[in-house]
């Protein structure tokens, strides 16, 4: 295969930059194999045990940029215990052994110490940008190590992480001639910030283009902040309240119509409704906007808002919006592409204000819509039919009833025929997430249609294996399954175990899969890691095969069973 | 997937289970399970909520009203509620977001001596005591007019000439006067706001000067 030397090959793969196009380049022969590995500089990894960073190293010298992937989704909603792994503590250590230039750390659900990311620090002189999506373990203690000693840092990104916060002082570990910033987001620490050190370092950051702030930041800096950094294109607020008849929120509003470049807005921690009038002058320019944290803004005000927004292409928000709301966003935000609707009361009293209705408003209006995350009330069959009809470019449709077994509110039928509708429709769907009444009938559909579906999340349905059986032969592209409260047994994780080596993973809880059953699967496929995650005080590893197993979760791995495994968990 | 025995039900398989602690009932008493389903074998696996009972990472101050308990916490058919029990990871939001809602959920319930009910407010979205004030006279129009010069906590009555001071409930179970410590503080420890008759409240501190300042 060796028409052109190498360096044109190498020169061709530059312009390669998806990872599934890559790996597909280093298949085709040994010689692209060694070009495109010496040419890769950004590496994802799905799952941090399905390889170990020694082979990573190995294989990547010129490794740039890494992601890393560790607990399973369902960690997000307490379904996986604390110590359970994903440390990020092994990477760090090899990496900062090897001659790798790591300039860019992604990590999503890892364990990160302050240990790791002081060591991050120290060892990478060209690192900068640091993003922990839903991690633990540190402190800002660690922050701050990365503050003072990343030289170059042009992203520090904290989303939705557990951070332990010490207080304020990170923020100060910012040495004065740092002024590389791009991008900043706090949001997600509880702490005090040190304010005239934010400001600070705002104004010598003229690169800054994305900065969000946490609770502690009050509407006054905020103000500070913006007359000093007009140029931001992304913008969280810290706490957004204050008295609309002062002095300070007049500047604000000033400094807002300065901010010609916002197109995407989040924060409102804490809202003052009546403060919402300063943003107006922005809201025409918005793509994105993250109302999600705000309970506290809700009927005419949030309207009046939206009305405001008419070229959103991303919406975040709660369902205190409502149907009528979501009706105001539908004749408003024609070229919305995401919409993601929490619900206000996360505690399931039965409170979420928005149901099929306000799904159809959105569909009808918003014709371009191909990502939804809708936590609802109650829905209906011909809704889903309906928004199937309207709607065929969906790729993410995840949809939660609150009631997780909740039928069709008027028919009281399952609501198989509209997910069903909803996977013949959409030819591109490659995430779904189902709740409501929902027989095997549903997972036949799936099976059936949903030929790109990559990620599938399942909760409290079915009536046999048969319906698993169905997905798992169905869905050719199928990569992670998670399944949760489902009757699916033995018979239906044994039927086809070659599969899992297609999949990243497999999460089965609460089923009716066995220890004996998961035994038989781990004999038969020595490339998977099985898992049995045991987190009840009560219940000792049994030896009875007939034991029901409460967790399990599989997941392929070139490097064998896992060294870091807690006592709780037994691998097969 | 709920547990009722509805005639034809084949949980024979998880008789060991305590049914009324673990009822599962997804919906209103009495709306069970399509029949189809009922027929068909669903020895559903009900093991993981047996005892586990969600954490409650401190609900909102909003108190489940009448009702509000519909969905997974109550019992079913015709049973008395057991002990509330919660799915644990349902529904599936992060827990680092319920716990920002709830923080920013300061709902207080605000009650005026002689009106006939009493409303909630979201202490959350004031800046101030002033702000507040502002507000509660609107909400209590018809009754409560609020002397702007004279920016004190007392709110007057201008129909009936009388006279109102701000108290509130604090987490200790005390009735305080409204202002006398910085707003921040106020908001973490207000249970419950209570307009009260200024004849009653001139028992209580003759001589509350009150300083309400513009800002927190």
């Amino acid at each position: 295969m060796n028409y052109f030397p190498d360096e044109v090959l190498e020169h061709v793969f530059d312009f390669i930059s998806s990872h599934k196009d890559r790996n597909s380049v280093s298949l085709v022969c040994k010689s692209w194999y060694k070009i495109e590995r010496f040419s890769r500089q950004r590496v994802f990894i799905g799952n941090c045990y399905s390889i170990s960073p020694d082979r990573l190293i190995a294989r990547f010298p010129g490794l740039k940029s890494l992601t890393l992937k560790g607990k399973p989704h369902f960690a997000d909603f307490n379904l996986v215990p604390h110590d359970w792994g994903g440390f990020l503590d092994p990477w760090i250590r090899a990496l900062a052994k090897s001659r790798i230039g790591l300039e860019e750390l992604r990590l999503k659900r890892m364990v990160v110490s302050d240990e790791s990311l002081e060591l991050l620090s120290k060892s990478f002189l060209n690192f900068k940008s640091l993003v922990l999506v839903s991690c633990e373990g540190f402190t800002t203690d660690g922050i701050a190590a990365i503050a003072a000693n990343c030289r170059f840092l042009r992203e520090l990104d904290l989303q939705e992480n557990e951070v332990d916060d010490h207080r304020g002082h990170w923020l100060s570990c910012f040495p004065e001639s740092c002024t590389s910033l791009v991008s900043l987001n706090f949001a997600c620490l509880k702490g005090e910030i040190n304010l005239g050190a934010l400001e600070r370092l705002v104004v010598r950051s003229p690169n800054l283009k994305s900065l969000r702030l946490n609770r502690a930041v009050p509407l006054d800096t905020l103000q500070k902040i913006l007359m000093r950094a007009p140029q931001v294109v992304d913008l969280g607020t810290g706490s957004y309240v204050h008295d609309p008849s002062s002095e300070v929120y007049n500047k604000l509003k000033s400094a807002f119509q300065r901010c010609k470049s916002i197109r995407s807005l989040s924060g409102f921690l804490e809202v003052a409704p009546r403060c919402m009038s300063a943003i107006y002058p922005i809201c025409t320019n918005l793509t994105f906007l993250n109302l999600s944290y705000a309970p506290g803004l809700h009927g005419n005000e949030l309207t009046k808002l939206i009305q405001h927004c008419r070229k959103l292409q991303r919406l975040w928000i709660l369902d205190c919006i409502g149907d009528k709301g979501l009706g105001v966003v539908a004749s408003t935000c024609k070229e919305l592409q995401e919409l993601r609707v929490f619900p206000s009361d996360p505690y399931g009293a039965g409170n979420a204000a928005v149901t099929e209705e306000g799904l159809v408003l959105i569909s009808a209006g918003c014709t371009k819509l191909n990502s939804l995350l809708y936590f609802c009330q109650q829905m209906t069959n011909a809704a889903l039919i309906t928004v199937a009809k309207n709607c065929p470019n969906f790729i993410r449709f995840r949809l939660c009833i609150l009631d997780p077994i909740k039928p069709d509110a008027v028919t009281n039928q399952p609501l198989d025929e509209g997910f069903g509708a909803i996977v013949q429709s959409c030819k591109g769907l490659k995430r779904l997430s189902l709740s409501g009444l929902l027989t095997d009938q549903v997972f036949l559909y799936i099976g059936m249609y949903a030929e790109q579906l990559e990620m599938l999340s399942i909760a409290f349905a079915g009536d046999s294996d048969k319906g698993m059986l169905y997905v798992l032969n169905g869905c050719k592209k199928l990569r992670k399954l998670e399944i949760r409260d489902c009757p699916f047994g033995n018979a239906a994780l044994l039927e086809d175990v070659g599969k899992y080596e297609t999949m990243r993973s497999l999460w089965m809880s609460s089923c009716e899969v066995t220890l004996g059953g998961c035994k038989t699967l781990a004999e038969k496929m020595p490339s998977l890691s099985v898992e049995i995650i045991n987190d009840t005080d009560q219940m000792e590893f049994s030896l009875d095969d007939r034991q029901k197993v409460e967790k399990m979760y599989l997941y392929r791995t070139l490097v064998g069973h896992r060294e870091d495994a807690p006592e709780f968990v037994w691998i097969l | 997937m709920s547990l009722e025995e509805a005639p034809g039900s084949l949980e024979s398989d998880v008789t060991s289970m305590r049914f009324e602690d673990t009822e599962l009932t997804l919906g209103l008493p009495g709306e069970g399970r399509s029949p189809a389903v009922i027929a068909g074998v669903k020895c559903s696996a009900k093991r993981g909520f047996v005892e586990t009972v969600d954490l409650k990472l401190g609900s909102c101050s909003r108190a489940p009203s009448g009702g509000g308990d519909t969905h997974v916490n109550e019992a079913g058919a015709g049973k008395p509620p057991p002990a509330k029990a919660q799915v644990i990871g349902w529904p599936p939001v992060r827990s680092s977001r319920k716990k920002a809602i709830n923080e920013s959920c300061k709902y207080v319930k605000v009650a005026v001596d002689g009106a006939p009910y009493l409303r909630k407010v979201n202490l959350g979205v004031y800046s101030n005591y002033h702000d507040l004030m502002k507000h509660l006279e609107n909400l209590f129009t018809c009754c409560i007019i609020r002397k702007a010069d004279r920016e004190e906590s007392k709110v007057m009555d201008a129909v009936k000439g009388m006279e109102y001071v701000p108290t509130y409930e604090d987490k200790d179970g005390d009735w305080m006067l409204v202002g006398d410590v910085p707003w921040k503080m106020f908001i973490e420890s207000c249970k419950r706001i209570r307009l009260m008759k200024s004849s009653e409240a001139a028992v209580l501190a003759p001589k509350a000067s009150l300083k309400c300042s513009g800002t927190c």
